[in-house]
């Protein structure tokens, strides 16, 4: 037998509530270096809940359970310190931030990353060298570091960018919370081929995802399906298939009612 | 108020940086104002009749005005007899020929101040009038601008040497008794910045004052005139700030700017003059007239301000747009943090043919601050064709600040066009969140949003000012957010 990889992410039993609503009701996964986990599951299930307790995001309240990262308890690091700490979120609804200048918040954001590790920060010139050549490899247009934020960008666009601030700042673990959602054949191959250049041994991929199709592109080790605030079922990418088959109502009944 | 509301502003409370006083023997005349006390100031600099007669003639108009009470403004009724109206540096015999001379102590407030006035003047090509309290007390750069025919120097030195220029223009942009403030300062102001540039003149470099007053209990009147002649172009920076006192201080300028035929005329005021503390404590009132004059054809006036400091902001760069094809401009950042107020804004006068005018207004709002924008737009009768653009943004930081929008329009000629477009935002926790998640720290994602919410108007500035403006910005801002 190998030795296993190292955990990169483990969640137990994580309970968390937003608002009045219990939204996560019990979710543990395990996630090792290497891997490709899709987190799929109906709308509601609490998907998002789960990207955005583990990016940080404010307005949950975790009930009870726990998340490490990397062997450190990440519900303890501010989001900041998480990021830096190689834990990278794509939004499903990327933020727009008038007037800022996209190719500034890429180099404000490798910089920070650089100086927490203890890096040299990169001054302008090497800076756009680098990010240069990383648009080259998402087939994206120059001109996209030069308007503000996320503003006035189609809704590929937006995706597209939060590949391209993925890619550039090569996290440890990403998580893409319906990154695939409301992209066309063309964008989402763009979005495929950023995640496959980003898989290595050293990191760990998390895709929350609503439909199959991505998975098409990126093949991933492991498919849970997350349904009520549970995962509800495991399994490897046959799994998909099967959702795409026979949808999710099936798990339902399946499942005791909680 | 979310945990992260208050990790934000409990970040709010950073100290101002200016706030030291230095100690410098000065000459200062007892508070209190009357007929006697102008005369003193008068023959204090020399002056000519015409200017001792126009100031009496002023104080006693004064006498009868009342102080306005239509701004967005709060503040307890200031004495005016309790106000010193003249300080000077005292100074052995007739004051520096270079900055040699200049009491080092004095020069040491401008580098804490960080205007190393040598090295400002000789790295970014700017010269710099320095006026502390009432008296300039250095001038650089003076030889170049002669050699081009450019006029730069202390409002008193100009009243002597040259006072036929003065004469024609002074008062005829903001007359004698145009407001409370401005009368008063016409009764009382002992310097400031006089400007001339003559004819097809581009003037070779930006100039630039920096006022400061550091006396305690008196007012600060200075009053600034520009006047670009036919052809002529000119940039001129003015930088402001003041050391913490608890009592406020008053202080009321005056700037008055001429554009002539095809003449160009650009203003641009970083502000940063004492706020009061956290508790709106101390601070500079700052109750200032500011109005442009378009007065030749095809001229163009442009006013861009960052307004950061004082505990009160009372101002309004104005354009009379008078001349044919004229255009004025006005590009604001005005930012009220803890108890500050600042009701703010422009007037454009449209009275010429196919005259134009741009204003673009950023209000930010954080702590208890107000923030009020008060413009008005007026076409004349005679203005064909005339056309505004108001573009006026409000950025919100917290749950207890206010801002308010005051426009004022005016049209009574058909073929005008006017737009008004008016935001209000707020720094969202979607937006912190976003760049929290790329690793970047909440100060510094605050900074970020609000400098990208004032680019249309730090583009405007001169380099040097724009990255002086961030900063401030920065400093003013440490921690705040809603």
């Amino acid at each position: 037998m190998t030795v296993p990889e190292p955990t990169i992410l483990s969640v137990r039993d994580l309970r968390v509530r937003a608002g009045e609503r219990t939204i996560l009701d019990g979710v543990s996964l395990e996630v090792r270096a290497g891997e490709v986990h899709a987190i799929m599951g109906p709308n509601g299930s609490g998907k998002s809940t789960l990207t955005g307790v583990l990016a940080g995001r404010p307005g949950y309240e975790v009930l009870s359970g726990t998340a490490t990262y990397l062997g450190r308890d990440l519900l303890a690091l501010p989001p900041e310190q998480r990021a830096r700490a190689g834990l990278f979120l794509a939004f499903q609804y990327p933020v727009e931030i008038p007037g800022v200048n996209n190719v500034y918040l890429l180099k404000a954001s490798l910089n920070a990353m650089r100086k927490h590790r203890g890096e040299p920060e990169l001054d302008a010139f090497e800076f756009l060298n680098l990010i240069r050549a990383r648009l080259r490899q998402m087939h994206m247009d120059e001109s996209l570091l030069h308007r503000g934020v996320n503003e006035g960008f189609s809704g590929g666009e937006k995706k597209r960018n939060e590949i391209l601030q993925m890619s550039l700042l090569e996290p440890t673990l990403a998580l893409l919370d319906e990154t695939d959602s409301g992209l066309d054949i063309d964008a989402l191959k763009v979005v495929a081929d950023g995640v496959n250049a980003l898989r290595s041994p050293a990191r760990a991929i998390v895709l929350v995802t609503h439909y199959q199709r991505l998975l098409d592109y990126v093949v991933p080790d492991y498919v849970h399906v997350l349904a009520r605030g549970r995962i509800v079922k495991s399994g490897g990418r046959e799994l998909a298939k099967e959702l795409e088959r026979r949808g999710y109502d099936w798990l339902h009944d399946g499942t005791a009612a909680a | 108020m979310t945990p992260k509301q208050q990790e934000l502003e409990s970040l709010v409370g950073r100290k101002y940086r200016h706030g030291f006083v230095t100690d410098i023997a000065s000459d200062t005349v007892p508070p209190g104002l009357s007929e006697d006390v102008i005369r003193v100031i008068s023959a204090k600099k020399t002056e000519p009749a015409f200017m001792l007669d126009w100031r009496l003639r002023a104080y006693r108009r004064w006498l009868r005005m009342s102080v306005p009470a239509w701004a967005h403004v709060h503040y307890p009724p200031i004495d005016f007899q309790a106000i010193s109206y003249y300080s000077a540096p005292r100074q052995q015999g007739d004051g520096p020929k270079s900055l040699a001379d200049v009491d080092p102590k004095l020069l040491e407030t401008y580098d804490k101040l960080g205007i190393p006035l040598h090295e400002r003047a000789r790295l970014a090509g700017v010269a710099v009038d320095a006026v502390f309290d009432s008296v300039s007390v250095a001038t650089t750069f003076k030889e170049r601008l002669a050699e081009a025919g450019v006029i730069f120097c202390p409002f008193s030195e100009a009243i002597r040497d040259h006072a036929e220029l003065l004469e024609r223009y002074l008062g005829t942009v903001v007359p004698l008794a145009d407001n409370f403030y401005a009368t008063l300062n016409s009764a009382v102001f002992t310097d400031g910045s006089f400007v001339y540039v003559p004819k097809g003149v581009r003037c070779p470099m930006e100039l630039s004052t920096y006022f400061r007053i550091n006396a305690s209990k008196t007012g600060q009147f200075e009053r600034t005139l520009i006047i670009a002649d036919e052809g002529a172009s000119v940039s001129y920076l003015e930088g402001c700030t003041a050391p913490m006192r608890d009592e406020n201080q008053l202080h009321a300028a005056v700037v008055e700017l001429v554009a002539l035929d095809d003449a160009e005329i650009k203003y641009s005021t970083v502000q940063n003059w004492y706020p009061g503390d956290e508790n709106g404590v101390g601070g500079i009132y700052n109750f200032v007239t500011k109005r442009g004059d378009c007065r030749g054809r095809n001229s163009k006036i442009s006013w861009t301000q960052v307004e950061t400091g004082s505990a009160i902001t009372w101002k309004y760069p104005s354009c009379i747009l008078r001349g044919d094809g004229s255009v004025g401009e006005f590009y604001s950042v005005a930012l009220a943090n803890h108890r500050q107020q600042a009701d703010t804004g422009t007037k454009m006068i449209h009275m010429g043919r196919n005259t134009r005018s741009t204003i673009v207004s950023k209000g930010i709002s954080a702590g208890h601050g107000q923030n009020a924008y008060r413009g008005l737009v007026k076409v004349l009768p005679g203005a064909d064709g005339a056309r505004n653009h108001t573009q006026c943004d409000s950025l919100l930081m917290s749950d207890t600040c206010g801002a308010h929008t005051f426009p004022y329009i005016e049209v009574r000629n058909p073929t005008a066009v006017v737009e008004h477009e008016a935001t209000t935002s707020k720094i969202s926790d979607d937006q912190l969140f976003y760049c929290l998640q790329r690793g970047i720290a909440a100060e510094d994602a605050v900074n970020m949003i609000v400098n990208g919410f004032c680019r249309q108007v730090f583009r405007e500035l001169p380099m040097e000012f724009a990255v002086e403006a961030q900063n401030l910005l920065a400093v003013s801002l440490e921690g705040t957010v809603g």
